[in-house]
């Protein structure tokens, strides 16, 4: 199989708490990945367009995957989803939304806007880590991320 | 860890005969409730979808939850099946993860730009097929929650 080298794994997540636990997940899976942060909308979209602090491409690579939540300062990962699937250079870059939502509507929403897949966090720590081990053995092992 | 309450259709478009015997017996060998049906390229996939000719019996063919699709096949190819599927606003929120031979860098950009939840490239082996199939599982099936026309269903 052709694999990117190190995917790179983009996060936009607002709670600290499910930033470290999605890093220690990440960081047990048997393949290699790089994860990294965002925490809200406005910072997910500068990242991916490379504004202010996200200039540099080496220290803000283009990410191979997007795990977004919905519910975020700022701007929310709704709103942020609607711009990334609007952009023909984003659009691409699959999206999978990571959120304590069970609303269908979100659920209906997100797979309208083209989500590869729409996750709720499950209520334990071990729940949550072991929700995201298998998502990130799904995309990582099995799957071609487009470059 | 928690699950879609109800069982999960997935229809998979595959010309090969026996792809489609190998991904039945892989799908066989899991203990997760599921519902695997097959049609064999991309005009009897969008007759399904749109339950039109054979496929009229919503029971018999229920709308699917997710599209495994191959891209190489006579009639429709994949290609041109996916593109209709996300530009209808009926069918566009079925996630489809394509599921091929090809491992063209060009396939992999255009499926991903038209929609693709995903491109599979099929394994050589028994083995890792069934392996392919279970991490399928795990994600479509255990963790993630897919779009249910009724929102009475998708309770869990």
């Amino acid at each position: 199989m052709t694999k990117a080298k190190t995917p790179i794994i983009l996060m936009a997540e607002d709670d600290a708490d499910d930033r470290l636990l999605a890093q220690d997940a990440f960081s047990e899976c048997d393949f290699p990945n790089h994860l990294l942060f965002v925490e809200d909308g406005v910072e997910l979209m500068n990242y991916l367009y490379r504004r202010d602090k996200y200039a540099d491409p080496k220290q803000s690579p283009r990410p191979h995957l997007i795990l977004l939540d919905l519910n975020m300062p700022r701007k929310d990962g709704r709103e942020a989803l609607a711009e990334i699937k609007a952009d023909a250079s984003l659009r691409r870059i699959p999206v999978v939304v990571l959120t304590t939502s069970k609303a269908d509507e979100d659920v209906r929403r997100s797979y309208d806007l083209g989500v590869a897949g729409y996750i709720t966090k499950p209520g334990s720590f071990e729940g949550l880590i072991e929700a995201i081990k298998m998502l990130g053995k799904y995309w990582l092992e099995s799957v071609e991320l487009p470059e | 860890m928690y699950h879609n309450a109800q069982p999960i259709t997935i229809l998979m478009a595959e010309d090969d005969a026996d792809d489609r015997m190998l991904v039945k017996e892989a799908f066989a060998e899991s203990h997760i409730a599921n519902n695997i049906l097959f049609v064999e390229d991309g005009v009897e996939l969008l007759e399904y979808l749109r339950h039109q000719g054979k496929y009229k019996d919503t029971d018999l063919y229920p709308d699917p939850h997710l599209i495994l699709l191959d891209l190489n096949m006579p009639r429709k190819d994949g290609r041109e099946a996916i593109k209709e599927i996300k530009a209808n606003p009926e069918t566009r929120k079925t996630p489809v993860v394509i599921l091929t031979t090809s491992t063209a860098e060009e396939d992999i950009l255009r499926s991903y730009d038209i929609g693709a939840a995903g491109y599979i490239t099929k394994p050589v082996t028994f083995e890792a097929l069934v392996k392919v199939v279970r991490g399928i599982e795990e994600y479509w099936i255990q963790i993630v929650r897919l779009p249910f026309k009724d929102s009475k269903e998708s309770r869990k």
